[in-house]
């Protein structure tokens, strides 16, 4: 075979997997289906980058496959994190797709420079700082999310304005290189401040809106590997980069949706900051608790139990408590389901996965709005480290400051029992009139061992 | 403007009306194996690591291509792994039982 034909052979490789990766999301509509999807993807994967291996242009091996040895070193045991730290796992990975697609960018400027037409220029400009903001931000993201950096949003005056100067400074500098292609001494400029740049995006975001700045982190990634498609006219990388950035796109605007948010808002509000006005004026309302004994007793004498957990419930390590009692109640004949906010997490989906994970059937996993239909009709709606997501007052009180946010209607089922270690406010600083309704009561205590306490009562009474 | 921009443009438009068409469709259930799986697929920037690092044209393109190499090949293995392991955590009622 000729080179020529060879390259004709990858091109075709290409393709395939173009379609391989169009089908593997198609067969993730359905949980039935999905595990296809990922091994169409995997194999999709390997077709090409073996074909690629094979490209008569590469000529040194022995390199290349000790990266990939380390690569794999690195990758597996990210794939082995446990379900909990599975969002700073996703915001690495953000993290190192967006390096690889600025550093072969950067790669591909220093072969061609000074001698850079105006149009690549532009592109190779763009998909860099995409890059490596992206690079910086999700760097950040992870951090936050590990807990090695501060979760509260952090801020000063003026910042807003600050941080649009210093992307206008990346971008000028673009423009710069393509008047003037010859001052290559800019480039590394251009690059180290769209790098400043992610670190200024994403500091000031709260940890509460972490499912948000995943999924924006998500698309941006996904767009700059499709940028890199653009400069090198590899369209393998454009299917595959308009893929992730759509999926990063929607699932952002699911995120905002779900948290009555705008972008603009996310990006440059700041949410999470202390309110003062609930700080100042606090009064002492009377809440009804109850023991785990009371507790026990009121969900042994219901018919349809639905179970609203937050990010408190993993925090606590309680979801395979929560499974036992699931399994105790489901014996007794008690239909029991599991009502999830969509930013239940800390990253799209999270709740889903880390209820699996303890066993959960999926087809008990209820989405907030098919959920909230039957919560007039539940006998006892228990909730488990969540807060802001059943807090009535988003429903009803304009001042509040997740007014608009939809919520699961828990105060609308005959009895609500919240599990909550005292009373302090939630993450958001914000105060919940549900937990002082009449048809409430309040359980003190460690999530993991409430619900365990309640099961030993449960299955004491056999 | 290069004629392959019209093409990969081209491209890039009806990857992109698809990707919203179809990952509208994906269950909210499987959010977070979605993230996981699509970062394992954009991956294949891989393949562009791979001809930089290997067409050794000088010093500093090979190394970087070098870097891009181990980064993207460990998001390509890092994500379908966890994408699988997700998964198979997703049991119906039934299959809960029996195993």
């Amino acid at each position: 075979m000729t080179p020529a034909d060879i390259q004709q052979l990858i091109d075709v490789t290409y393709i395939t997997a173009a379609i391989g990766f169009i089908l593997a999301i198609k067969w993730l509509s359905s949980p039935v289906s999905a595990m296809r999807g990922v091994l169409i993807g995997e194999i999709a994967s390997a077709i090409a980058v073996t074909a690629t291996l094979f490209d008569p242009q590469v000529s040194q091996y022995k390199w290349i496959i000790i990266t990939l040895i380390i690569g794999a070193a690195v990758g597996v045991p990210l794939g082995m994190v446990k379900m909990t730290a599975v969002p700073q796992r996703t915001a690495l990975s953000h993290a190192f797709g967006a390096l690889s697609a600025a550093l072969i960018g950067i790669a591909e400027y220093y072969v061609a420079a000074p001698n850079v037409p105006k149009f690549e220029m532009a592109e190779i400009g763009l998909e860099v700082i995409i890059g490596s903001l992206t690079f910086t931000g999700s760097i950040i993201a992870a951090g936050k999310l590990q807990e090695w950096l501060p979760q509260r949003p952090i801020t000063y005056k003026g910042q807003n304005y600050v941080s649009l100067t210093v992307l206008g400074a990346a971008l000028a500098l673009m423009i710069a290189l393509v008047v003037h292609p010859e001052y290559t001494q800019l480039f590394p400029i251009m690059i180290g401040v769209a790098l400043i740049f992610g670190i200024m995006l994403v500091t000031p975001i709260g940890g509460a809106d972490m499912p948000t700045v995943i999924s924006l982190l998500n698309s941006y990634a996904g767009f700059s590997a499709a940028l890199l498609g653009f400069v090198l006219s590899n369209k393998v990388l454009i299917v595959a980069g308009a893929l992730d950035g759509a999926s990063g796109f929607i699932l952002s605007v699911i995120m905002c949706k779900a948290m009555n948010r705008s972008f603009t808002n996310v990006l440059f509000g700041a949410f999470g900051q202390v309110q003062p006005k609930a700080a100042g004026a606090k009064e002492e309302r009377p809440v009804k608790s109850a023991s785990p004994e009371d507790a026990a007793a009121i969900l042994a004498a219901a018919n349809k139990v639905v179970i609203v957990p937050g990010y408190g419930m993993a925090v606590a390590q309680a979801q395979h408590k929560v499974r036992e009692l699931y399994d105790i109640l489901t014996k007794k004949g008690i239909d029991v389901r599991f009502g999830i906010h969509p930013v239940a997490g800390r990253m799209p989906g999270h709740m889903n996965v880390l209820l699996a994970e303890a066993d959960i059937p999926y087809d008990r996993l209820m989405e907030m709005d098919d959920i909230n239909g039957d919560l007039p009709q539940t006998d006892v709606a228990l909730v488990i480290g969540a807060n802001d997501v059943t807090n009535p007052a988003a429903r009803s009180d304009q001042s509040s400051p997740i007014f608009g946010m939809p919520i699961i209607d828990v105060d609308k089922a005959r009895t609500v029992m919240v599990i909550k270690r005292s009373m302090a406010a939630g993450f958001a600083g914000i105060d919940n009139p549900l937990y002082y309704l009449d048809n409430t009561l309040m359980l003190f205590g460690d999530a993991k061992k409430f619900v365990s306490e309640i099961v030993q009562q449960l299955s004491g009474n056999h | 403007m290069p004629a392959d921009f019209i093409s990969s443009l081209f491209v890039f438009i009806l990857a992109a009306f698809l990707g919203i068409e179809l990952i509208k469709r994906v269950s909210p259930l499987l959010h977070t194996p979605l993230m996981s799986l699509t970062n394992a697929l954009d991956a294949i920037v891989l393949v562009a690591a791979i001809i930089i690092a290997g067409r050794h044209e000088t010093r500093l393109s090979t190394i970087l291509g070098l870097i891009a190499v181990a980064a993207s090949f460990s998001n390509m293995v890092g994500g379908f792994v966890i994408t699988d392991r997700m998964l198979g955590m997703f049991k119906t009622g039934k299959a809960a039982k029996k195993s």
